[in-house]
């Protein structure tokens, strides 16, 4: 079976008053249907790894190298006809904020009818009965009424129901989702990562899952990938990553939360902010903040160690306890 | 889990038929008294001067010598005579074909004509939009009504002139206009949702650009006739407008403005009429702005 995603060396350089290294060597795979959550803090180039995936950055300012396959199919060829087939039909997105990626001005039927009678070319009352059918599917009570709603009409929580059900009316192979729960409070946020396995597993579609909270990537991901200031900088199954972190910041990062914390007590937190990407990094990115690091970290880039099948970690420090003993 | 209940997939029912965006804005003017009200004064003015020749009025170009500035209400003048004993009631009706026709016009071309290259400006931006602007900010430095006068004063009086000269004032304000609007929709979330979903370029502008800043356009638009129509009357009243003997409002205006000491009323007539109708034209157009407004 060929793999869903096949990525690989990808670097994603922004020209402009300064250049910004976005994406620096990143490769990534995944087989059909998995679940694989992109976890990192801000600018940490989780969003730009997913547009560049949908070809969506601006083609005049974006330098793209690397190869990106999905399904075999070489995206970064694709032009014209071909990659207006590709977005949507075979990958869609589910943005993070549902009330601007909704156009205001006309209804959620509508907007989900358009995308429907652009790809399966079929005429406007079957794609209305497909967008209704679509509501239904994402849980929307009284979906023949909420069809003619107005974006702004809608809840949050209901609003990104609805960038679902547009996203999947295709039915894509893979659905990248931005943060789609950033923006929603929290009761809701856990409603729509239940609806979002659930789809899942119904539709045995692939989806990447980008998010900053770790409690999120456990909740929904089989695979989670670490990005830190451009760099996927450890990888492996959710499992193996909770109970087995091995790079310092994955550790930083799973120490920074609020269990077990004492009432007073200060939370733990990684020193520090990310590095500015304007020059490639050519050590460790991490090393500035880094609590155990060593001489050798800021001379080279860490190789990228593989201590198991498709686990990944890229600090020299991951190797160390094995040559100890 | 909470949703469990409600995962099995009820029967696809059928698709109500929407009620549609126009008939929501109708429904919300037909509930506002006052743009309903205006909109009546302006239907009734647009539709006595395009039916002028059917309502049975005097000839607006027939003087008489002996008829000369009858007051108001005078028996057989309605609305008293002009200073070359002219039906002051026809006149003012015939006068509102030209006036509203001058008044309009311009706004309608320069709507298109500053949608088109305002979109263009905003949606394709870096050196296009430059060079849209930046022309455009040319004819800024002068007041519109400056500008009107010069170039009218350059192409000759006459109705064509006039039409010309009050379109090329227009067009830069609503090109403006649109590039504001559409350079800040193009940053938003739906335009990269759409094209996440396939849409291409010309999809994206028509549909979801085009969609979203026409209503702002309009509406903007709406609020120039007024300014419109004093400008021609200004023109007019000028004298490189509209000549005589044309019934038109602004033209009235001035040739009546020597009588303002024999008959006040009867030259303050064709002001009224203008004030009117721009102030009707202007509430109307706050009206349509809330009513199209459907994201409040």
């Amino acid at each position: 079976m060929t793999k869903l995603l096949e990525m690989k060396n990808l670097n994603v350089r922004f020209k402009g008053k300064r250049t910004v290294h976005a994406i620096n060597d990143v490769s990534l795979s995944m087989d059909q249907g998995e679940t694989l959550a992109l976890l990192g803090e801000s600018g940490s180039g989780k969003s730009v790894t997913l547009k560049t995936l949908l070809g969506l950055l601006p083609p005049k300012r974006s330098q793209i190298d690397g190869s990106i396959h999905v399904n075999g199919v070489d995206i970064m060829s694709l032009r014209g006809r071909a990659l207006q087939r590709y977005r949507g039909g075979e990958v869609s997105m589910v943005f993070q904020e549902p009330a601007l990626a909704l156009d205001p001005v006309y209804t959620i039927g509508h907007q989900i009818a358009e995308s429907v009678m652009r790809h399966k070319g079929v005429d406007k009352a079957n794609a209305m009965s497909t967008a209704l059918d679509m509501l239904d599917r994402v849980r929307i009570p009284s979906a023949n009424r909420r069809l003619h709603n107005y974006p702004h009409e809608l809840s949050g929580g209901m609003r990104q129901r609805v960038m679902i059900a547009l996203a999947l009316a295709c039915r894509p192979r893979l659905l990248l989702a931005d943060e789609p729960t950033t923006a929603l409070d929290a009761t809701v946020q856990i409603q729509i990562l239940l609806l979002l396995r659930e789809l899942q597993k119904e539709f045995g579609m692939g989806v990447i899952f980008v998010t900053h909270d770790i409690g999120v990537a456990v909740e929904i991901s089989e695979r989670v990938a670490v990005m830190y200031a451009g760099q996927i900088i450890e990888e492996g199954t959710t499992h193996e990553i909770i109970r087995d972190a091995r790079h310092p910041y994955t550790q930083g990062l799973l120490a920074a939360n609020l269990h077990d914390v004492a009432r007073g007590e200060r939370l733990s937190a990684i020193p520090g902010a990310p590095p500015a990407l304007e020059a490639r990094p050519d050590s460790c990115p991490f090393a500035p903040r880094c609590p155990v690091a060593m001489p050798e970290c800021r001379a080279d880039l860490p190789p990228m160690l593989a201590p198991g099948d498709r686990r990944r970690v890229a600090c020299l420090r991951a190797a160390q306890p094995i040559a100890a003993e | 889990m909470a949703m469990a209940d409600s995962t099995t997939l009820p029967t696809p029912e059928k698709v109500e038929k929407s009620k549609g965006y126009w008939s929501g804005v109708g429904h919300r003017l037909v509930r506002d008294p006052l743009t309903m009200f205006c909109l009546a004064v302006v239907a009734a003015l647009i539709l006595s001067a395009a039916f002028a020749p059917y309502l049975g009025l005097a000839d607006p170009y027939k003087g008489s010598m002996i008829a000369r500035l009858k007051p108001i209400g005078a028996p057989g003048y309605p609305l008293g005579t002009d200073e070359q004993g002219r039906d002051m009631l026809a006149r003012l009706i015939y006068g509102g074909r030209l006036t509203l026709f001058i008044g309009l016009m311009p706004v309608v071309i320069a709507f298109f004509a500053g949608s088109v290259l305002g979109i263009t400006a905003g949606y394709v931006g870096g050196l296009t939009n430059t060079i849209i602007m930046r022309t455009i900010d040319v004819f800024f430095a002068f007041p519109s009504v400056l500008l009107a006068i010069a170039i009218s004063g350059a192409l000759g009086a006459g109705i064509t002139n006039s039409l010309v000269s009050l379109t090329i004032v227009f067009i830069p304000p609503i090109t403006r206009v649109a590039e504001a609007v559409t350079s800040g929709v193009r940053k938003l979330d739906y335009i990269d949702a759409a094209r996440a979903t396939g849409a291409n370029a010309w999809t994206v502008i028509r549909v979801h650009v085009i969609g979203n800043v026409l209503s702002p356009i309009f509406v903007y638009a709406t609020s120039l006739t007024s300014v419109c129509m004093i400008l021609a009357a200004g023109l007019s009243f000028l004298g490189i407008g509209v000549r005589p003997p044309e019934p038109e409002w602004g033209l009235m205006l001035n040739t009546l403005r020597s009588v303002i000491y024999v008959n006040p009323w009867l030259s303050a007539l064709p002001g009224v009429m203008i004030f009117v109708t721009s102030l009707c034209l202007n509430l109307l157009s706050d009206g349509l702005r809330s009513a199209m407004n459907v994201r409040d």
